[in-house]
Order: structure tokens, then sequence, then C-alpha cells
């Protein structure tokens, strides 16, 4: 009766489990996989050489990054740490806030935790839709966060293209990216650095998580042993009551 | 219950179980016990120290702070290592015998790896306050018409001399300890790292 | 040795005595099924709350500009401080989990009818004192949700006629949440609510060892003793129901664990992704909710919208709100039923608790979303939760009724 009624409950739950997570943004979705070390190491490298002039990772330490993803320190000195002394500082941006707040009219938020809070698909999303408009005070919009203040940091790579609006009821759409000055890149390398600057923030995220899959994965083997140990003893009393 | 009891197997079994559970509860208190280990913050606090030695000239002094504890570095005149050699018989530890008070390449008549650049934690051995300089010799320093030079710890009279060794008969029981340090360079002094490390 | 030792402490302190009338001697009734462990598991999660909460106090600080600082230094720089972080947060999630199966056990097998009224009530003032210290707990992480959840939470206050927006401000010691605020959340939440809490934990043991615990049957094994006076129906505590106990413990923990290693954020539902974002006075994220455990109040709270009442609807929602959790104290007085146990009561009283269950799942789901979307079929969110609401208040005040005039089976002498 009892068991009936925990299945009862259980099923009609399960929708609203599943529901909560659906997203309702049309992001791309990245393929995150942070056993893949060399695209952890490409993503540090173009976090640090571009995002980080503006954007701190105030939580996270150079250090801790480098012993992370195997870099060796002389390597983490020679090309990582243009904004530090010592490899067990912060991650923080040599932009003051007051500079960045006059140049860009905000400050630049910090992203050690941007994963997180917006997800990787969005981040992915979000670097692969800017586009040339001349309205903006920065000449770059981006069409997941429309009137960022943020410029097109990577143009160079991507390119320069603007985007073909459909006007309906009085509601501009959009309609497609017109090709403008090609960038350094093709299509699929800039997705892939993209992709790989992506992974990296995930682990910039929540560093631990390249740990706790591979000791989770040997605390469950433990709690195996434990249960069957402690069920057989349970067993064994409980044959004076049954 | 008409069955017999099986004694051993039921001990066995508890004796597995509270093992097995032991471990399990090890094993999760282990990151509790080491979470209260210095974090990586104050690791990268108490991270080496790199000083630049060049612009110091002899007589003068100079100091840092390493794991949140001043360091003195005294570039020693020809007068001052004169002036060490012939307190011997003043100090408690005149050959710095008590190990613990430097690391091995500092156990010499003048506690340092270049003579003239003393390396010391400006920490009284006493009860831990800081002693001040007093560079000035015989009676213009207060301490007596002997006086050649050294430390004087304002909390309770203790006095060393410019090597960190301590004299007799006061408070402080032991020579001011010597961090480990190591040259980079000539001009370039790391202080928490043994020279043996360094260059390695 | 030991004897001696045991016997030298004994003259001075009733260790001896304290074991076996409450556990070599202290007997359960023998049919206790799979919803009997969940007592033992909160206690189990109260004790791992307080310690992986004194290891987060030592490292957090309770100050609106360092707060989600020292959070995060606990997760990076704090040598496995992810891991005690992660236990706290799923932590006080699985305490509702065990203390939700717990209740609804009492429900089911009538734990909380005569003799058993105060255990019931003081199980009550724990649930309502645990509500408290997750709300004060959710505030200290200085997230954009926490900040967030805070204010509104606390500005239902200010619905209260006359005094609302005093007290509101008396609560948060500010005109908005502030500094202040999680200053006095984090002293409520470290030291006043624990305090309560093992207190509350400690008379609801007192009380249930001095009456005995109930059982599926819902029938009183002392009432068929032996020539000793043991119950026939009874077990030693120990060491039957403590193998048994350590059996749960150790499937529990595999979940909890499994939790904590593999999906600590449960896909927002333990961890919120707006609580990754700093705590800012200027940006709302778009939809505020409480977590899970609290949702099915702030569905009943938001299921009031009808603005012709008189004082308005955000006083009627705060008091349908506080109703809902007043009429727990008074579950064992309503309850008119001649039997105990689902297992011998009739139909309705069954209908009305599955009802009841299914409800309170509904309302802690309408709780998380957009009033004003359809989530479910038929009809908006809000309607369903108006339902809900009907739905939740007719268990209770029509219990009286149906538990009287259901049809009940006969008891037998013995457990099962």
């Amino acid at each position: 009766m009892m068991r009936k009624l925990l299945i009862v409950i259980a099923l009609l739950a399960s929708p609203a489990l599943a529901q909560a997570s659906s997203n309702n943004e049309n992001l791309d979705s990245v393929h995150i996989d942070l056993a893949d070390r060399l695209s952890l190491q490409k993503g540090a490298n173009t976090f640090v050489n571009y995002c980080l002039s503006c954007h701190s990772a105030a939580y996270m330490r150079y250090e801790r990054m480098a012993s992370d993803l195997g870099i060796s320190e002389q390597l983490l000195k020679d090309n990582l740490m243009f904004a530090a002394d010592k490899p067990g500082e912060l991650m923080v941006t040599t932009m003051a806030p007051t500079d960045a707040k006059q140049w860009f009219g905000v400050v630049p938020p910090d992203l050690s935790l941007t994963a997180r809070s917006r997800g990787p698909d969005w981040i992915y999303t979000y670097l692969r839709s800017f586009y040339h408009d001349e309205s903006t005070p920065t000449g770059w919009n981006n069409l997941l966060f429309p009137s960022v203040a943020m410029p097109h940091v990577l143009h160079q790579w991507q390119g320069t293209r603007t985007v073909h609006f459909e006007e309906v009821d009085g509601n501009k759409h959009f309609e497609s990216f017109v090709a403008g000055v090609p960038g350094q890149m093709t299509e699929s390398e800039y997705n892939s650095t993209i992709r790989d600057l992506t992974n990296f923030m995930v682990y910039l995220a929540e560093p631990a998580k390249l740990v706790r899959y591979r000791i989770g994965f040997w605390v469950m083997i433990f709690m195996v042993v434990f249960i069957v140990l402690s069920y057989t003893l349970k067993k064994e009393y409980w044959r004076d009551v049954h | 219950m008409t069955q017999q009891v099986n004694k051993r197997r039921r001990r066995l079994l508890t004796t597995l179980t509270t093992g097995v559970g032991l471990v399990g509860t090890g094993t999760l208190v282990a990151p509790f016990v080491a979470s209260m280990q210095p974090s990586a913050r104050a690791r990268a606090a108490g991270a080496p120290v790199e000083v630049d030695i060049s612009k110091l000239l002899p007589g003068q002094m100079l100091t840092v702070e390493w794991r949140g504890k001043p360091v003195w570095i005294l570039r020693r005149s020809e007068r001052m290592l004169q002036g060490l050699a012939e307190l011997a018989g003043k100090l408690a530890d005149p050959d710095s015998e008590v190990l613990a008070q430097q690391p091995s390449y500092a156990k010499n008549p003048y506690r340092s790896i270049q003579p003239e650049l003393l390396v010391v934690l400006g920490v009284c051995t006493h009860l831990g306050c800081a002693p001040s300089r007093k560079f000035e010799i015989g009676a213009a320093s207060g301490l007596g018409d002997d006086w050649v030079g050294g430390f004087f710890c304002p909390c309770h009279g203790s006095t060393f001399d410019l090597a960190g060794r301590v004299y007799k008969g006061v408070p402080a029981p032991t020579n001011l300890p010597v961090p480990p340090y190591s040259f980079l360079s000539d001009s370039r002094i790391l202080i928490g790292v043994d020279q043996e490390e360094a260059s390695a | 040795m030991m004897q001696s030792l045991l016997h030298w402490i004994d003259e001075r302190f009733p260790l001896t005595k304290v074991w076996q009338e409450h556990m070599a001697q202290y007997y359960a009734p023998k049919n206790f099924n799979f919803w009997y462990y969940f007592g033992s598991l909160a206690l189990l999660v109260l004790v791992l709350q307080i310690v992986t909460g004194i290891l987060l106090t030592m490292h957090y600080k309770p100050d609106s500009t360092l707060a989600f600082a020292s959070v995060e230094y606990i997760m990076r720089d704090v040598p496995g401080g992810w891991f005690i972080r992660y236990l706290h947060s799923v932590g006080s999630s699985m305490f509702f989990v065990t203390v939700y199966l717990h209740m609804f056990r009492g429900l089911m097998y009538g734990s909380h009818r005569e003799p058993r009224e105060l255990i019931w009530l003081i199980g009550v003032v724990i649930y309502v004192a645990l509500m408290a210290e997750a709300f004060f707990g959710y505030l200290l992480p200085w997230g954009n949700m926490s900040y967030w959840g805070a204010q509104v939470i606390v500005s239902l206050f200010g619905a209260i006629p006359g005094i609302g927006e005093a007290l509101a401000e008396w609560i948060r010691g500010d005109f908005v949440i502030s500094d202040a605020t999680l200053n006095r959340f984090f002293a409520f939440h470290v030291i006043l609510l624990p305090l309560l809490l093992a207190a509350l934990v400690y008379l609801h043991i007192v009380a249930l060892h001095k009456v005995g615990s109930n059982n599926p049957d819902g029938i009183e094994i002392k009432k068929n003793k032996d020539k000793d006076g043991k119950p026939l129906d009874g077990i030693p505590f120990h060491p039957y129901y403590t193998v048994k106990d350590v059996f749960g413990v150790a499937v529990f923990m595999m979940v909890y664990l499994a939790i904590v290693f593999f999906v600590p954020e449960l896909d927002g539902w333990f961890l919120e992704k707006d609580n990754f974002q700093p705590a800012d006075i200027l940006q709302t994220p778009p939809e505020i909710v409480p977590l899970w455990y609290l949702t099915p109040y702030y569905s009943i709270l938001r299921a009031v919208t009808f603005e012709w009442l008189p004082g308005g609807a955000k006083l009627w929602g705060v008091m349908a709100m506080g109703f809902a959790i007043v009429l727990l104290f008074f579950l064992p007085w309503l309850d008119r039923s001649k039997v105990r146990s689902i297992r011998y009561r009739g139909w309705m009283y069954k209908t009305m608790l599955i009802l009841f269950a299914v409800n309170f799942v509904m309302l802690g789901y309408l709780g998380t979303v957009n009033p004003g979307h359809v989530d479910l079929i038929w009809f908006k969110n809000v309607t369903w939760a108006q339902i809900g609401l009907v739905v939740y208040f007719a268990f209770f005040l029509l219990m009286p009724i149906y538990t009287k005039l259901d049809r009940n089976k006969p008891e037998p002498d013995r457990v099962r």
C-alpha cells in the first residue's frame, strides 16, 4: 500500500523535476569536457590574454590554475601572468574599476563564476553572437545580449560581420549575418577556440569539479561495500526476530 | 527463534562492519581536519619573499615581512664584523649550538651565508617582542661603555649582538632565529627557501 | 580495567542505566518498516550540519562586502573546503527530505495520536525552527537569490496592519536587507537556532522514550507483555535497531554523497544559479523563489490573489501561510478516528492522505514557477495553487468529519 503511494508521489513529482531544468532561451549547446587538458590550457591562454585585460577572476589563484591544468611555473610566469608578480596571487585585472566605469559605463563583471550563474551554453553562444553595429558607442552589439557594453574583443579572430534584420510588426527580427572583413580564423577554428575558452571557464567556476567525480567514484564503491556488509549484519541479527 | 545463533559469524560481521564504518567515518572526517590547515591564501601570503639588496650599504639595515614576521637584513660593515669575534665570553651560545635557531649553512661565526650579510628574524626569543637596533657604540648607546653594537629588546631588556646572538644573563633563552634564505644572485636574496633547494 | 572504570563512572553518572533504559532494554515494536529510518537519519543530518557548520564558520565572513568572496574562498582555497560546503548545502535539503518523510510516516501510522501528542507538537516546533534555520542560512552566501529571497520573505511582515513596516525594519535592522541583516541572520543561524534545535530534538526523544514508539499497525505493544513485563511484540533497540539503522545510514549516506560528489546543485534545486552572482540591489533575479523545501508555503502565500479581501490580498496570503503551519499543531485533536494506522482506516482517510501528499508536492512545484504561466494542464499555475490551498486546508479542517465517518477495519491484538 505505502510502497504504491510512494511510487505515485514519485511519478507525480518527476515532470516537475524535468521541467525545472528547461531553459527557454535559444542557446547553442557546447560540449564540455574537463578531462580535455589541452582544451583547458588553450582556453586558459585565451582567457588570460584577452578576458583578463578588463575582467577579473578574483576568486582564483594563478598557482592553482597552473597546477590543476598541468602548466609549469616557468610557463605560467612567462606566458600567463601579466597582471601579477607572484603565482599565489588572485587573477585580478590591472584595469582599475573606476577607469572601466568611465570607458564602458559599467565595471566588467567578475568572470570566476559566470559558467555557474549563466551556464556554459550561454557563454559559448554569447561570444559567438557579436556583430558590427554603428549605432552603439563601441561599434559592437550582441544578439544574445543586446546593447551590451562589451566590445567584440576577439573580432580579429572572428572577423567583422553585420546583421540583416527583418522588420515584422514594428519589431526587429534576426534574419541573417552579413559577412564583412574576414577574420584570422575560419568559423570552425573560431568555434573551437570559444569552446576551449568556455571549457576553461567551466573549470574556473568550480576547480573542485576536476576531482570530485573521481573521488565520488571511489566513495560510491566504498559505500556499496559498506551497504552489503551492514545489510548482512542486519540480516544476521534479525534472524532472532523473524 | 528456532535457529541456533552463530556467534562467531555475528562477531565477525560486527567487527567487519564496525571496522569498515570507522574507516568510512575517518575518511569523511579527514577533510574536516585538513580544512583547518593553512589555506591557499595563507600559503600564498607566506610564500618566499624576494629582496633586492643591491642598494644596501654597509651598516644599513632593511626590514621585510615574511610570513607575518619582520626579517632584518643587515649589511655589516668591516668594523661590525670585527666586533663579533671579541664577544664570545659574554654570549650564551656563541657558536650557535642550538641547531633549531638557524639552518646548517648559517651555523658559523657570522650566522650567515655571506659574512657581511645578516638575515635574521626580528622577533625576541623571550616573549616575541620586536627588539630595536642599537648600532651606537659605548656609552652613547645607553647600554654601557663596552657595548659594541647590537639589538636591544625593550620589553624585558634582552640584548643580542650583530649576529643575533643572545647575551648571557638576559631573559631571552636563545639566539635570534635565522630564516631559510638563499642568494638568487649577488644582489637578490630569496627569504623562505633554503640555499640547497634554490640551487637544486 | 574497563569494568572498574565503568563502575567508577556509574557511581557518579548513570551511564549504564541510561544505556540500558534507552538502548539495550528499550523495547521497540518489532515491525518497523522502511518509513522508520527517517527519524535517526534526520538526527544524523543534524549532527553533520552542526559539524560542517562549525567548520564553515571558521572561514566564512558575515560581512556584506566579504561574505560572497569568503564562500568562494572556502570552495577554492580552503583544503577540503568544497566538500564541507557541499555537505552543508546539500545537507540542508537532505534534512528536509528526511523530516518530510518522517512527518508523513507520522500521518500514515497515527504517530501523532494519544498518548504521543507532545512528541508531535515538539516535532512541529522542530520543523518550524528548521525552516527558520534554513531561511537564515540561505542569506549567508550573499548571492543574488539569497538577497532577494530574504527581501521578499521579510517584506511579508510588512503586510501585518499597523506595525508591519516597523516590524520588517526591526527584523532587517535597516530599510532594506543589508549588512546589519546579514550579521544578525548569521547570529540566528549559527547560535540561536542550532541551540534551540538541539534542545528540541532532545525533548523529542525524551518524550518518545516516555511513551514508546508507535508502529505501522498503530497498536500499543505494551498491551501484551510476558511474565517479565517485556512487550511480546517488542525487541531491544540495541542490537536490533542499531544494526538496522546502520544499514539505513549506509544507504542514506550513499545517496547523500552521490549528490555531493556528482550533482551538488541538483540542477538548481539545491543550489540556485542566481546565487552564483553576488547580491545586487539593482538587479532582481527573473524569478524569486525560495528553495524547494519552503515552496509549498510560498505557493499558498502567492495563491491568495483576491484583492477584494479586506486589508488586501497580501495580508491574507501571509495569514494563509501562517495558518497552514499553525494547523499542524492541532493535528492530534483534529483526528477523531478510533484507529491510528492507515492499515485499518477506511477509504476516506486513505484518499485524503494521498490527496494531501500529492497536493503538497504540487504546491512545492508551483512555488518554483511563474504563477501566470501554464506548466501543468488546463489552468494557470496560480489557479492550481488556489486549488492546492483549498485541498491543503480541507485535509485539516474536514479531518474531524471524515475521520469520524470513516469505516475502519478492526485492529488486530498483536502486530503483524
